[in-house]
């Protein structure tokens, strides 16, 4: 008998055995689901299937009565614009805080204690100062990502710029190279592939800032709906959103992995030299 | 015409001191060998003319100008590694230097401009015998390519001073006499004075036309440190120069 940390599924198997942790809680949802609805059929805790299936027809391909809009599509595309702004605000004043952190003395000795503060404060005990100051509008839920989002970013990406060899940097400067020259040739080209991995690191909070954010002042949204539909148990709403959300992060994350992979040839992890 | 002259240099951290009173002329187009026993301070002398470290006292002076502390196109350097671009390939590495130059603010060139400096590049990478490489990756390469590769990348540059620290040292012996024959060639190409750190004695006599020691003079027991080391030995070898004085 081989040890376990030698024994590898084969494809088959693996396939199967990553599967096997969604078949079960699928399974077990099913079994209590359908115990709950033979107790009591007018049980709105675990809906059956074909409710479910019923208030995705409604909210996905049937034109809302009051407001004449397919609500799901609605606030997916009110969630998404409101993300992916965020998100590119973030990474950009991300990049170029943690790029002069990372490259500047100067800079980092004058912004990196700062940012570094700024990054504790929790995101959400920000969040009624902004809706005070900025009312509540959309610029008050980007602003609330960007908040706890980008100084992760940029202090990220400052200990890797930091973390560049030195004798790179001082070579670049034998051959010619300006400051500017540095981080526009040998500094930023290096940071991109760091920064699609912190923007996926950060996906998760991002979507949680996002959600908070619509639940508490917002007219459209996915955050928005599944807070207002809980006032009515609608769970049969309420899972297939929250489904959809984790697609959509899950989708988003492998975008920029692939993203990474292709554009970034060089840098595939564990060959660096 | 390239002169180094380094008058009464002493280097210090704290307490400690590395260097003491270092007094040196170098002609243009010497081949400087730098031997010594480890922490003598060889190493540091080469930062100190690669301009990353400046003296406690004593100057350099490279064609009677005192030497600007940081690094600069004059002075190429070639490390044991590290010093390679990652995320370019081996073409666009030796390319680089030609890019920073002429071009300020893009860092990339164009044009006619691009293929004259392409050419170079080409001319470059034969001579280093790296042609079958030109787009892979530094990672991809073999520690010995990567040596090459670097000292390429200096080369192109046509640095008045090419400094090497233990650029061997991490090399298979045999592909080091192959790392010989490339250093002369090139050196005898381009005219520049090479200094060359190494811990290699037989390496320091086989390639140098000048054969620096660092060693402490004095040595006190109770504080090891109280005293630095110096130039002990500086010995004119014959050298493989070609045409020359």
């Amino acid at each position: 008998m081989r040890r376990l940390v030698n024994q590898q599924p084969g494809r088959a198997g693996a396939l199967l055995l990553s599967a096997l942790p969604f078949i079960l809680i699928v399974a077990a949802y099913l079994y209590y689901s359908n115990a709950r609805l033979a107790e009591n059929p007018g049980d709105k805790l675990l809906p059956a299937p074909a409710t479910i299936a019923a208030a995705i027809h409604r909210f996905a391909f049937e034109e809302d009565e009051r407001s004449g809009e397919y609500l799901l599509w609605n606030d997916t595309r009110a969630s998404m614009e409101r993300l992916l702004t965020a998100l590119a605000l973030s990474a950009l004043i991300g990049l170029g805080l943690g790029v002069a952190i990372g490259v500047l003395p100067y800079v980092r000795v004058t912004l990196a204690p700062f940012v570094a503060a700024v990054s504790l404060i929790p995101p959400l005990a920000v969040l009624p100062i902004l809706f005070i100051a900025v009312g509540l509008g959309e610029l008050a839920k980007i602003t609330l990502i960007i908040i706890g989002v980008a100084p992760v970013i940029a202090r990220d990406l400052a200990l890797r710029a930091a973390e560049l060899p030195a004798e790179q940097i001082i070579k670049a400067q034998t051959l010619g190279a300006s400051t500017w020259q540095l981080v526009l040739r040998v500094v930023l080209p290096q940071m991109w592939p760091r920064l699609v991995d912190a923007l996926r690191l950060t996906l998760g909070s991002a979507w949680l800032f996002l959600i908070a954010a619509e639940a508490i002042a917002s007219t459209e949204g996915l955050g928005y709906r599944i807070f207002l539909v809980r006032r009515y148990l609608a769970m049969d709403v309420i899972l297939p959103y929250v489904a959809w959300i984790t697609l959509l992060a899950f989708a988003m994350d492998g975008a920029l992995k692939l993203l990474r992979a292709k554009a970034f040839a060089w840098a595939k992890a564990g060959t660096q030299s | 015409m390239t002169q180094v002259t380094v008058k009464r240099l002493w280097k210090e951290f704290g307490d400690q001191v590395v260097l003491e009173n270092v007094n040196l002329h170098i002609e243009d187009h010497e081949f400087v060998t730098i031997v010594g026993a480890s922490g003598c301070g060889k190493t540091t002398f080469l930062r100190m003319l690669l301009g990353v470290e400046a003296p406690s006292r004593g100057e350099f002076l490279i064609d009677g100008q005192a030497l600007r502390c940081e690094p600069g196109p004059d002075r190429g350097i070639v490390f044991q590694r590290y010093s390679l671009f990652p995320h370019l390939t081996v073409f666009e590495n030796l390319l680089l230097g030609p890019e920073l130059r002429g071009s300020p603010l893009l860092g990339r060139l164009f044009g006619a401009r691009r293929r004259r400096a392409m050419d170079r590049a080409d001319q470059l990478l034969d001579a280093v015998g790296l042609q079958g490489a030109a787009d892979k990756y530094p990672q991809q390469l073999s520690g010995g390519m990567q040596q090459r590769l670097s000292i390429a990348q200096s080369v192109i540059c046509e640095p008045k001073i090419l400094l090497l620290d233990e650029p061997f040292g991490a090399l298979d012996p045999g592909i080091t006499a192959d790392m010989h024959t490339l250093i002369i060639k090139l050196w005898n190409m381009n005219k520049m004075t090479i200094f060359m750190v190494t811990h290699d004695l037989q390496e320091s006599f086989a390639l140098g036309t000048r054969l620096l020691v660092f060693d402490k003079v004095r040595v006190d027991p109770q504080a090891p440190d109280a005293f630095g080391a110096t130039i002990t030995f500086n010995i004119p070898l014959k050298g493989r120069r070609s045409g020359g004085r």
